[in-house]
């Protein structure tokens, strides 16, 4: 679907030049993700030895146990086998050697459909799809055969042992199709599973729940983060569950929902709610559209009898729909206001125009405060 | 000479060595091992003869070529005739049952049993088989019996689909035949990803498609994706001159499906589908290959589909019934069998006759049973979705359950298990 684009040649450079030592790469870097800034998460999910991690890091280091503990664990897609144009493959074809991990043709409705047939015939299969962008192409093997699979056969036949993995997200310069998140397009098809991580922690042990969840799964991750999310990831085997939602900062007065790098700019609206207008905000990370984590969302409004939903994808048939829908029809009597959708606009992911198109936290906290005066 | 002083300067001053470039007399691209020419020609269909149709019988069923008969057994011989009957003969009651409303929808085989039964006789049980959905005589090959048959196209409690699917969609585990699902083509890459899981254990994978089928990218990727990653499958093209109404001339302007094998670097075989000696002889080779080198094969069978596309086709509308008869009568796949084994004492008109009787009588019993049974438990419908119900299918479930209790008139219950 792509050439090598300025993208992946910009992480290739940054490469060659010994990870972001380029001081002229680091500021391009920082001026560019400048609407989020990163907060660690607070507590690890599992003891053991720590490292200090990037996401592409974390998730290099789950493909590693994920071939390491499963001899039919294979790793494939366009570019992986020289360790991904983001680097997350790394190392990985030297250590498990070509059969495991390697190149595809350049084809991602090849890719899919030949991931869902190893995985139908017992391979472990974990393709990835280079961008979010450029799903589309497999959206007929992901939502007509994938989901369907076991479905279909009266669950004689299943390809639940497949994984598909893709950059999504804004990532200061991606314009139209290096910067899509479409999860929503996906929420609407049963028999599959989708996420979304905040960071290295989370990407791991979500990448690791996907390789080894009995259905098939989509993990988006949001590629601003690959290197500019760094913290201290547990070295050993753990798997985050999917279908939970984490409350990442108690609050009484509203709930924040978001995913992906939007947790990170919602953290930051609760402290400058804070700090502005003395409004407490509760900040849950809804990590996973399907299923989603409907009793901790409903629990949380209830208390706070107001909710804003915030995602990088436009507004219209959004998942931030759905999450509305669903808040109104369970908190009717507890809601003091309407829920808010904060998200992109109803338009494709410009390129110049970006700094007006994302839910930025000044657009969040500005509909956090129309809530509070509704 | 001015020239030559000039790159010998870069050769000289140049910091890696580029004496390969200055020494070699070939092409040096890294895309395609080639030579040059100095003549402007195009390369077209007219570079190339047509790929020939491998054969083995005429069309009065006499072996050609002695060298070339697979000199099967008298009783392979005749599992493979009674197979070919057996599928049309249930073709034909299960076309006349959907005429009647007594099934939804309903598509037959007529022409192209020899395909099926040729190659499956050719293969072992454990070889991974992915359909299209007109290679029913596989599955007749293979066991599938007329009870899982007619529950399939009935949806009843029997089904191993659960009712799930529109008829003729089988799939059995037991038999390793991957459940048929509508989108056409997407099963194509899906078995060059299963014969990769599989290279190295001794078993091969086929996947049937028809000519209209390959024009879908799908195809493209898989011929792609088998070639490069060295995928141990048979890619069974059945060419029967349709997809629905429109002929191969709008399908495509190559020499069929064929020719596009070696555009991939693969090995590649046209056979005469309507010949069931010649449709073994080719898969078997094809089978050997793939565990033998690890890659795949292109198999193309020419035949011709004599009934309409399916139920809901009258194929009249866009094409004669002087063709279509000139087929039923002068190169029918079944009579050139019955002429081989009538020419060889292996079969006769008293045997044709006790065996359509028989084969009949089963196929209408199996076929009265599975209408007498009832519907799989319509809770059926929320389940398999995921490994294990998620919960807000439950909710959907239960907020059902409490519907249909309430208004069960409305809903046809006493037809589905309780």
């Amino acid at each position: 679907m792509m050439a090598l684009n300025k993208l992946s040649f910009e992480c290739l450079r940054s490469v060659k030049n010994g990870l972001f030592k380029d001081a002229r790469v680091l500021q391009v870097a920082r001026v560019k993700m400048s609407h989020f800034t990163y907060m660690p998460d607070a507590k690890p999910p599992v003891g053991g030895e720590m490292l200090k991690m990037n996401m592409f890091q974390a998730i290099n280091n789950a493909l590693d146990l994920a071939l390491k503990t499963d001899d039919s664990a294979i790793i494939f897609g366009e570019d992986v086998a020289f360790g991904g144009v983001f680097r997350c493959s790394i190392g990985l074809q030297k250590k498990y050697g070509p059969e495991r991990v390697f190149n595809t043709p350049l084809c991602e409705q090849g890719i899919i459909g030949f991931a869902i047939g190893a995985a139908s015939a017992g391979a472990t299969s974990i393709a990835e799809i280079q961008f979010a962008d450029y799903i589309f192409p497999a959206f007929d093997q992901i939502v007509n055969e994938a989901a369907k699979y076991r479905y279909r056969s009266g669950d004689q036949f299943d390809c639940g042992k497949l994984t598909i993995r893709a950059p999504c997200g804004a990532v200061g310069h991606g314009a139209l199709y290096h910067s899509q998140s479409p999860e929503a397009y996906f929420a609407h098809t049963p028999g599959i599973k989708v996420v979304v991580p905040r960071g290295p922690i989370k990407a791991k042990g979500l990448l690791l729940a996907c390789i080894r969840d009995p259905d098939p799964c989509l993990i988006f991750e949001p590629k601003c983060m690959y290197r500019a999310a760094v913290e201290q990831v547990p070295v050993g085997d753990y798997i985050s569950p999917i279908g939970k939602a984490d409350v990442l900062k108690k609050g009484d007065k509203i709930t924040l929902i978001g995913w992906g790098t939007q947790v990170h700019v919602l953290l930051e609206v609760a402290q400058l709610a804070k700090e502005k207008f003395n409004i407490s905000c509760e900040v849950i990370d809804l990590v996973s559209i399907v299923p989603w984590d409907r009793d901790t969302i409903i629990e949380s409004v209830k208390k706070t009898k107001r909710a804003l939903v915030a995602h990088e994808a436009p507004l219209t048939g959004g998942f931030g729909a759905e999450l509305a829908a669903a808040i109104q029809e369970d908190c009717f009597l507890h809601l003091e206001a309407p829920v808010a959708r904060i998200t992109g606009f109803d338009t494709p992911f410009p390129h110049i125009f970006e700094p007006f198109y994302l839910p930025d936290k000044w657009r969040c906290l500005q509909a956090i405060k129309d809530l509070i005066d509704y | 000479m001015a020239t030559r002083k000039f790159l010998q300067t870069i050769l000289k001053n140049g910091k890696i060595n580029h004496h390969k470039f200055y020494s070699s007399e070939s092409p040096l691209f890294p895309g395609a091992r080639t030579t040059w020419t100095e003549r402007l020609d195009f390369t077209g269909p007219h570079s190339y003869s047509p790929i020939p149709v491998y054969r083995v019988m005429d069309r009065q069923g006499n072996i050609i070529k002695s060298s070339q008969d697979p000199k099967l057994s008298n009783e392979v011989i005749e599992k493979m005739y009674k197979d070919m009957t057996l599928l049309k003969t249930m073709d034909k009651i299960l076309y006349e049952s959907q005429r009647q409303g007594r099934i939804s929808f309903y598509m037959t085989n007529y022409g192209e049993e020899a395909t099926h039964i040729g190659s499956a006789a050719a293969l072992d049980m454990e070889d991974l088989v992915f359909g299209q959905y007109r290679e029913a005589g596989v599955l007749v090959w293979r066991g599938f019996s007329l009870k899982d048959f007619m529950s399939q196209c009935y949806g009843n409690v029997d089904d191993l689909g659960k009712g799930r699917q529109m008829p003729v969609h089988y799939g059995s585990n037991k038999i390793n035949f991957v459940t048929i699902s509508s989108p056409l083509s997407t099963q194509i890459p899906q078995a060059a990803g299963a014969a990769y899981a599989l290279k190295g254990k001794n078993r091969v994978v086929i996947c049937y498609f028809g000519e209209g089928a390959a024009s879908e990218g799908d195809a493209h990727a898989a011929f792609n994706f088998a070639a490069t990653l060295e995928c141990p499958v048979i890619f069974f093209c059945r060419n029967n001159g349709y997809a629905i109404s429109t002929p191969t001339k709008d399908q495509y302007r190559g020499d069929g499906i064929a020719a596009r094998g070696p555009g991939y670097g693969i090995n590649t075989l046209r056979v005469d589908g309507n010949d069931v000696f010649a449709v073994f002889n080719a898969t078997k080779k094809a089978k050997q290959y793939c565990l033998k080198e690890n890659k795949p094969v292109v198999l193309e069978a020419l035949t011709y589909r004599i009934g309409h596309h399916s139920t809901s086709d009258d194929s009249s509308a866009y094409r004669s019934k002087d063709e279509v008869d000139s087929w039923r009568q002068f190169d029918s796949p079944i009579n050139k069998l019955r002429m081989f084994m009538e020419a060889n004492g292996l079969w006769n008109a008293d045997k044709e006759k006790q065996w359509i009787d028989k084969a009949k009588k089963d196929i209408l019993e199996a076929f009265a049973d599975a209408e007498k049974r009832p519907k799989p438990n319509w809770h059926e419908m929320f389940k398999d979705v995921y490994k294990f119900m998620p919960k807000h299918l439950t909710k959907q479930l239960n907020e059902m359950q409490s519907h249909v209790e309430k208004y069960k008139e409305h809903y046809p219950t006493k037809n589905y298990a309780a």
